[in-house]
């Protein structure tokens, strides 16, 4: 087995009396691509913000690059200058344009010059259709194109990880298209990946390993192929025929 | 949320791992308690040894002088500063929600109030507030107007209402237009009125949000409730300035300026208060 990218053992994470996340343990390996699935509330994007030490968690491991991320003594920027984040309402600033906001991280926490961030910005736009859209302001985009812009913003820093929280929720399903083409393109192309999301044709498709999350458990895990025609757990069965169109 | 009894206990990891974190903010604690010794220690042993501190303790800090000037400045600021802030915050708040609820108006039959709205923002915030004590106190009761008050208080008064209703208004409709459009589209959606939308929606999310400079608005009013003095009425710092030109001893103006800071620190920490409130309530979990 080759060494793994990020590796988490017995995370738990609560609000107070409220257990949002327990016993999660997940292994991801370079090129992976995780797909979090579970109804809302089941603590997928707890999961996600836990990884990128958003969250404190309560108990557990997180190892990355080899490394304890969940280390107090860790300066989490370290962490999160090599994760992306991607989230279902954008989170773009709406006081910049849509190139200041790809150019922000790279030339301000990775030390990039202006004229290489900003090429390297524009390629990536150019790539996802957005070349036109680089000096507009965010609320004057579609929102398929704000969560593309999104993307590239969390692509610009070259991460060797990339969380996407549920990122085509608040889209249409014509705009969902056209973001899933491009996280497609990713998985394709080797990004390593964590994705919540609920959009089922889409993990079956590009996922390496898919997990079901209920009531902040991990309650299977595994292929696409196995998860999605052989569920283990009633559990899963339930969600899956309720989500999955009928066959 | 769980059906299965939870028997999670720590484990050695977390245990280990809250110790690094008890470390940690001991260690914090350490820094700031010394950095802040140093500085604050240094500053006071910089004054207290410069060669004319003997003078100064004496006309400044007599614990004699300020034991005998505290009944009449706190009757004086009783009377009228506390008593000025207290009807003015309260006419001021109202008068700046009217200007800048006006302002944003619409409808045509209000222009002339929107025109007089602006003007009164240009022309009261660009007089010195000490100027429009002067003019309105002084020169009202010259004007022998019939049934109109000659108190100095009363005019004194209205002179501060009148200059910070201009700023507070100013800080009002700044904050009502930092509200996103999508508010309004979405409480038009509901078939909300544009007053309603106004009254239930907008404003209270734009004045939520300017809270921070409001206070600072409160603050610089209390302290200048010490202008109407100049006009001649018995305030604190006139009674402060009675007690040291008698005993040739400053002392009061100390007193006066604790019990400004007394004054006006009860209400910043308040204000924290509601907004940390405020910011608990609705912004759980979204970062």
């Amino acid at each position: 087995m080759s060494e793994a990218l990020l590796e988490v053992t017995d995370l738990r994470k609560s609000y107070g009396d409220k257990i949002v996340l327990r016993d999660i343990d997940l292994r991801v390996r370079t090129h992976d691509v995780i797909c979090l699935i579970g109804s809302s509330g089941s603590g997928k994007s707890t999961l996600l913000r836990c990884l990128n030490l958003l969250e404190q968690i309560d108990d557990g491991v997180i190892e990355f690059e080899g490394r304890e991320i969940s280390d107090p003594r860790l300066d989490p920027r370290a962490v999160r200058s090599r994760v992306g984040m991607v989230f279902q309402a954008y989170n773009l600033f709406p006081h910049l344009t849509v190139l200041d906001n790809c150019t922000l991280a790279p030339r301000r926490v990775h030390g990039v010059t202006k004229g290489e961030a900003e090429q390297r910005a524009r390629d990536l736009l150019a790539r996802f259709g957005l070349a036109d859209q680089a000096d507009k302001h965010p609320d004057r985009m579609s929102g398929g194109q704000q969560q593309r812009a999104a993307l590239v913003r969390a692509l610009c820093t070259q991460p060797t990880l990339l969380l996407l929280d549920e990122i085509t929720a608040a889209l249409d399903p014509e705009l969902v298209g056209e973001v899933l083409t491009i996280v497609r393109e990713l998985a394709e192309q080797g990004t390593t990946m964590i994705l919540a999301t609920h959009e089922m044709a889409f993990a079956r498709d590009v996922a390496t390993a898919v997990c079901f999350l209920d009531e902040g458990r991990i309650l299977e895990q595994g292929p696409p192929a196995e998860i999605f025609s052989r569920p283990r757990e009633e559990r899963t069965r339930r969600f899956l025929s309720r989500v999955l169109p009928p066959a | 949320m769980s059906s299965a009894p939870d028997t999670w206990r720590p484990s050695p990891r977390e245990l280990e791992r809250r110790e690094i974190r008890r470390t940690l903010r001991r260690r914090s604690i350490l820094v700031s308690t010394v950095a802040t010794v140093l500085v604050l220690g240094g500053l006071l042993i910089g004054t207290v040894s410069s060669p004319g501190w003997a003078s100064v303790k004496a006309t400044f800090f007599s614990w004699d002088d300020a034991k005998a000037a505290f009944p009449s400045i706190w009757h004086a600021f009783w009377t009228y500063n506390v008593k000025l802030f207290l009807i003015g915050e309260v006419l001021i708040l109202i008068l700046a929600l009217a200007v800048a609820v006006l302002r944003q108006s619409r409808s045509p039959v209000l222009l002339p109030l929107r025109i007089i709205a602006v003007i009164y923002t240009d022309l009261f915030r660009g007089i010195p507030t000490i100027l429009l004590v002067f003019m309105l106190a002084f020169g009202m009761p010259a004007l022998n107007l019939q049934g109109v008050t000659n108190s100095l208080f009363f005019w004194g008064l209205v002179a501060l209402v009148l200059s910070y209703g201009a700023y507070v208004a100013e800080v009002i409709r700044a904050g009502i237009e930092s509200v996103h459009p999508s508010q309004i589209a979405s409480a038009d959606a509901l078939g909300l009125s544009r007053v309603q939308a106004m009254r239930y929606v907008v404003v209270p999310q734009g004045i939520r949000r300017v809270i921070p400079p409001l206070l600072n608005d409160f603050v610089s009013l209390q302290k200048d409730t010490a202008l109407v003095g100049a006009a001649g009425v018995f305030d604190a710092l006139f009674a402060a300035r009675d007690y040291a030109n008698y005993q040739f001893n400053f002392t009061p103006y100390v007193v006066v300026a604790g019990y400004f800071v007394v004054l006006t620190i009860p209400l910043a920490r308040f204000t924290d208060h509601l907004q940390h409130r405020a910011m608990e309530r609705e912004r759980q979990g979204a970062r």
